[in-house]
């Protein structure tokens, strides 16, 4: 394939311009919340024009064919070949003008559909925010790039799901998610390493071997850990778009505002797996292994999917098993993989993002015009919202494959590509008329049954939703319908771009609603029209026959991976707290002696390994003074563990404290001293104060214990002195504290050199320090505010 | 249990300690002293303090929530190592300002990062004094 990695060389202005969009996107995601106090309802508008401006500029500057518009590099840690790399290929200018362009008009529906409620501004943050990650994912060319905003995209999608946090089923469905897609994530990230390693294997330089659209020059099929590798990278792909037996994370999503849902779980971020291998595909499809792999997977979650769809009585969550079923018939394409294959994947995704991102904004004005998502007490709705009723018919046509809708031409290709297939194709085509059979008829039970049929008593008279809230499923739908009349927009533009991206080849694409007269052309022609009829008929019967349905779907999900999830994560706790009552002992006395004594087990052998050590020169000129500070340091050490009362073991250790600090002020570390004082200090007053929460006089243990604890400590002490004997005679180098001391004042501005590596020569150190003596402090306060027996503060 | 003798050494004891603490913590980069000395004095200042006249009378002494302070003083270490991320070096890179201020010394992204230290060391030792000492 012809890419050019440095596409934007000529236009200097045009080359750091996608990394400046995704940070525009990001500041307008932080600076949401504040527009939201300022201007109200007109805050989604004014926000939704930064997504605008973010399909302009990729419309404006549309790859031909294979070839990439814009570029851009930014080193990162070059060492690892990590670097923030975009590319604008086909493939990321389709899914970069689907995300941005529903994206906008998402967030002016989310504005209206948040009317009143407090926490508008923080839903317009969030979707800003998952922009920015999906836009970043899209153009990535790097595989650092890549993964981070992979992430970023569950962690963003964690929040949305989890929006009510208020109610246990968000916050369940959320975790639910972001555990699923975590857990892949963290495959592909191992998967994605290997292939760069295999790349640099390959004879790829450091600088290009994580670069994706480097992988061209090499054939990492031939490496041996092409299978590894491929596996690992496909449960991302298969965790993330929601792929047999890792679906039942979407449907679970639902639980997210109808926005949310419309954005992530229809256009964009179930569509990053399905996304990993269309972008992958030109490196590491085209093997029986792929072809089995990814093939079969997409099968079964297409009928699953479908098959579960027609149970639900939940707009949302027929959509979103309707959803799962796509993602399987565009993940069934790419493991395929022929030429008529990734084109009908092509316009499937298209058609499909416009479709179901309408229909679920038309669930949402449904559910906020009657108060239910449920289709068994919904029916008569058209004259009551007829703008809404005409975008779900639009997108439910597009949806059943009806001509002359886009849908309609992304079915007939698929249709053909099956046929096209040998042996094989037979099945596939009835495994896809199958799906599509159901498809039709949740087309009809999302747009049909809600809308007409007898009108149900509904709490209060339903209401047509405003112009803001029918502006993007209107605009959606018109848009399916648009490019099926007049396909050369999509097939002269961006469809061949795209698919060349996947073939890796440059690919001609001519798309049709009437085909002529070729045998072939009249088999797909039946075969939709069997599609349609098949659905039509499904749905009438399902209209009378709900109940029995679902009965049987209960019946089959009793099965399901979902019950494998919740019982491992159930589990999860119990094991986790048989663990820590396994290894953590219930006294602190107990586990004290544990540590030391394990310590003591390394440290002792290795101590005569080394040899003992020999006492060091000079003791002969030891001073009074010297010695004086050292009885009185043992002597605080030896009261403190004679004395029966607490408060005088304190002082007593108190006693030694000083001594040591005393000595440290002797041999020039007054930073030390005092600050073994002030600690020494500090240690007294707390162990006082805490003294009132502990039992008046404490309990004496046995002698044997006594004894126990005496050797251990003792023993403790002797390796502790003799390791500092054996570390002593000069075994530093003396370059390091020359360096500090050389460079303290001239390259640091102080004389102090205790401080200056402090502060600045290993400030990281003293950053991670201070962290963990806040940690140390809140977990002091937790632990003594929290109790459950303390009714002062926090939750029982 | 109230003790006038404490109380009234008090008055007098914890302005000096908490000058002094001050004093340690600007000293620090040429004398011996620093954020964690300081930090250290001034929570004994305040110990002083809660032993005196009771937690709750620090508190409202404090103004901060002690876990506020701890947080703040984390914030000042980060800003003064993004200073250095900001202007495109690694972070914790100590930039400086090019003149003196009298009685300071030299001004730059070390002292707010000492300043930080100091808000840590203090806010964690109040917040487990005043937690333990609260009845």
């Amino acid at each position: 394939m012809n890419r050019v990695p440095d596409g934007g060389a000529g236009r200097p202005g045009k080359r750091s311009m996608l990394s400046a969009m995704i940070a525009g996107l990001v500041v307008a995601a932080v600076l949401a919340p504040l527009a939201e106090r300022r201007l109200g309802l007109w805050a989604a508008p004014v926000l939704a024009a930064i997504p605008a401006a973010f399909a302009a500029v990729v419309l404006m500057n549309l790859p031909r064919g294979g070839g990439v518009a814009l570029a851009e590099v930014r080193p990162w840690v070059s060492e690892l070949g990590a670097e923030l790399a975009f590319s604008l290929d086909g493939l990321a200018a389709v899914m970069a003008l689907l995300v941005a362009g529903i994206g906008a008009l998402i967030l002016v529906y989310a504005g209206a559909y948040m009317a009143g409620k407090p926490t508008r501004g923080r839903l317009l943050a969030y979707l800003l925010a998952f922009l920015a990650a999906m836009l970043g994912l899209v153009l990535a060319d790097n595989v650092v790039t890549l993964f981070v905003f992979w992430e970023a995209t569950s962690v963003v999608s964690f929040l949305l799901i989890g929006f009510d946090h208020h109610k246990g089923e968000s916050r369940a469905a959320a975790v639910q998610a972001l555990l699923v897609t975590g857990a892949g994530g963290l495959a592909m990230l191992a998967g994605l390493i290997l292939a760069g390693l295999a790349a640099g294997d390959l004879g790829l330089p450091v600088t290009q071997a994580w670069r994706i659209s480097a992988w061209a020059a090499v054939d990492l099929r031939q490496h041996p850990h092409y299978f590894p590798m491929l596996l690992l990278i496909l449960a991302g792909a298969a965790t993330k778009s929601a792929q047999w037996p890792f679906h039942f994370w979407l449907p679970g999503a639902m639980a997210a505002p109808t926005p949310v849902s419309a954005l992530l779980h229809s256009a964009t971020m179930v569509k990053a797996g399905v996304f990993l291998l269309a972008r992958l595909s030109p490196h590491l499809g085209g093997t029986s292994e792929w072809g089995w792999l990814v093939t079969s997977a997409g099968v079964v979650t297409m009928l699953v999917g479908a098959s579960m769809a027609l149970g639900q009585r939940d707009l949302k969550r027929i959509l979103a098993y309707t959803t799962v079923s796509v993602l399987g018939t565009l993940t069934m394409l790419l493991g395929v993989g022929t030429e008529l294959a990734v084109k009908s994947a092509v316009v499937l995704l298209v058609a499909h993002a416009l479709y179901k991102a309408a229909l679920f904004l038309v669930a949402g004005n449904v559910d906020h015009g009657t108060g239910t998502r449920d289709i068994t007490a919904l029916g008569g709705l058209a004259r009551h919202l007829p703008w809404t009723f005409t975008a779900a018919v639009l997108a439910a046509l597009s949806m059943a494959g009806a001509p002359p809708m886009f849908g309609f031409v992304g079915k007939e290709l698929l249709y053909t590509s099956k046929l096209d297939l040998e042996a094989l194709g037979a099945k596939l085509v009835v495994a896809a008329v199958l799906a599509n059979v159901a498809l039709v008829a949740a087309a009809g039970m999302v747009a049909v049954k809600p809308f007409l049929f007898r009108r149900r008593e509904l709490s209060h008279p339903p209401h047509e939703a405003s112009p803001f809230m029918l502006l993007g499923p209107l605009l959606l739908g018109l848009a399916g319908l648009f490019v099926g009349l007049v396909p050369a927009t999509f097939d002269r533009t961006l469809g061949p771009a795209m698919a060349a991206a996947i073939l890796g080849r440059e690919v001609e694409m001519k798309l049709k609603l009437w085909h002529g007269l070729s045998v072939e052309a009249l088999t797909v022609l039946v075969l939709s029209t069997v599609t349609v009829g098949g659905g039509v008929g499904l749905f009438l019967l399902l209209r009378r026959r709900m109940a029995t349905a679902r009965r049987l779907l209960e019946l089959a999900s009793r099965v399901g991976p979902t019950r494998a999830f919740n019982a491992g994560l159930a589990a999860l706790p119990t094991a986790a707290d048989r663990l820590s009552r396994l290894v953590q002992i219930p006294s602190l006395g107990r586990s004290l002696s544990v540590i030391i004594a394990a310590t003591l087990s390394v440290a002792a052998p290795s101590l005569i390994l080394l040899g003992l050590p020999s006492l060091p020169a000079g003791l002969a000129q030891v001073q009074l003074h010297e010695v004086a500070l050292a009885v009185l340091i043992l002597a605080g050490a030896v009261m403190a563990v004679v004395f029966p009362k607490r408060l005088a073991a304190v002082v007593a250790l108190g006693l030694s404290g000083l001594g040591i600090a005393l000595l440290f002020a002797l041999f020039s570390a007054p930073d030390l001293a005092m600050t073994q004082i002030m600690v020494e200090s500090l240690t007294v007053i707390l162990l006082a104060l805490l003294f009132a929460h502990l039992p008046p006089s404490p309990e004496r243990s046995s002698h044997a214990e006594r004894l126990g604890h005496a050797l251990l400590a003792g023993g403790a002490g002797v390796v502790m002195a003799l390791f500092v004997l054996a570390v002593m005679p000069g075994s530093f180098p003396p370059s390091t504290s020359e360096y500090y001391l050389a460079e303290s004042f001239p390259a640091a501005h102080g004389r102090n050199v205790v401080n200056v590596i402090l502060v600045d020569f290993r400030a990281l150190d003293t950053l991670g320090e201070i962290t963990v003596v806040a940690l140390a402090g809140l977990g002091v306060w937790a632990l003594l505010r929290l109790r459950p027996d303390n009714d002062r503060g926090g939750e029982p | 249990m109230t003790s006038f003798i404490l109380r009234a050494a008090t008055g007098y004891l914890m302005p000096l300690l908490l000058l002094l603490s001050v004093f340690m913590l600007l000293r620090g980069h040429n004398e011996p002293g620093g954020g964690f000395i300081g930090g250290l004095l001034a929570a004994a200042a305040f110990a002083f303090h809660a032993l005196a006249w009771g937690p709750q009378a620090t508190l409202q002494l404090l103004r901060a929530d002690p876990r506020t302070i701890i947080a703040a003083g984390l914030a000042a270490a980060l800003v003064a190592g993004g200073v250095a991320a900001a202007a495109g070096g690694p972070f914790l890179t100590a930039h400086w300002l090019p003149v003196a201020l009298p009685g300071i010394g030299k001004v730059g992204t070390p002292l707010l990062f000492d300043v930080g230290v100091y808000l840590v060391v203090v806010g964690t030792t109040t917040l487990i004094l005043l937690t333990l000492g609260e009845d």
